[in-house]
């Protein structure tokens, strides 16, 4: 799945999707950076509350397909810009992180 | 690729925010080299997060990665307050972060456990009140 059929399929609204026919694999949730620097592997959906400029960072180096934007949070400016930059999707819901997490389990 | 290729690099201790510089440069350059993506991860990720330590504990510092033919070495270096216990410091969950920096997402206690985690070698050497230099590898072949 891709991450535009997944945005699509669970309702995702997209934020900023520069590669949105890459791949999906899997998902992992976590708002420390380091454990998910730790524990996230490439081409998981990264879902988190945190929104500030060093997530861009983090989703670039860790190599997920997607971050999903829990709980309705808004992407700093700064953060917008950066994710442009260095092409990161960026995905966010209403939902919170537990509800994201159980709709992906049902889709991906 | 018969000589090695040497990247250095100034980590600017004032930005928090624009910490990681480097390690994505790195990554970059990575890429035209043509390394695996899981080689070139490893490497960003140990990186970034020895990024994050020079600026949340040092002051900023310099990071020189080297690209041989057998693997990537990184050296990171700082002339910051040193730290008192690396044994208690290696432990997952340490941490004397601030609170400021903890509700960036930081401070969890985890950098220095990815750096080795990420890594095929990684040394420290801490002298407190002169500063810190880690050497980490990662092998290619």
């Amino acid at each position: 799945m891709t991450v535009n059929e997944l945005a699509e399929k669970a309702g995702l609204k997209p934020v900023l999707v520069p590669d949105g026919d890459r791949e999906v694999c899997g998902a992992y949730c976590g708002d420390l950076l380091s454990w998910v620097m730790g524990r996230a592997q490439s081409d998981n959906v990264w879902i988190t509350i945190m929104s500030n400029l060093n997530v861009i960072a983090v989703a670039s180096l860790s190599d997920v397909s997607c971050v999903l934007l829990a709980e309705g949070v808004e992407l700093s400016e700064d953060a917008k810009k950066a994710a442009e930059e260095k092409d990161i999707n960026i995905l966010v819901s209403e939902k919170s992180t537990y509800e994201l997490a159980v709709l992906l389990g049902s889709l991906i | 690729m018969a000589e090695s290729l040497t990247f250095k690099f100034d980590v600017d201790g004032s930005d928090f925010t624009s910490a990681g510089q480097a390690s994505v440069k790195v990554k970059k350059n990575l890429r035209q080299l043509g390394l695996s993506p899981e080689i070139i991860r490893r490497v960003s990720i140990a990186m970034y997060e020895g990024e994050i330590n020079m600026v949340i504990h040092a002051g900023g510092g310099t990071a020189t990665v080297t690209v041989s033919e057998q693997d990537i070495t990184i050296l990171l270096s700082d002339r910051g307050p040193g730290i008192k216990d690396i044994d208690k410091a290696m432990q997952e969950g340490f941490s004397t972060a601030s609170d400021n920096v903890r509700s960036l997402g930081f401070g969890a206690g985890m950098g220095l456990p990815n750096m080795k985690r990420y890594t095929d070698f990684m040394e420290i050497r801490s002298i407190v009140g002169e500063g810190t230099d880690i050497t980490m590898k990662v092998n290619i072949k």
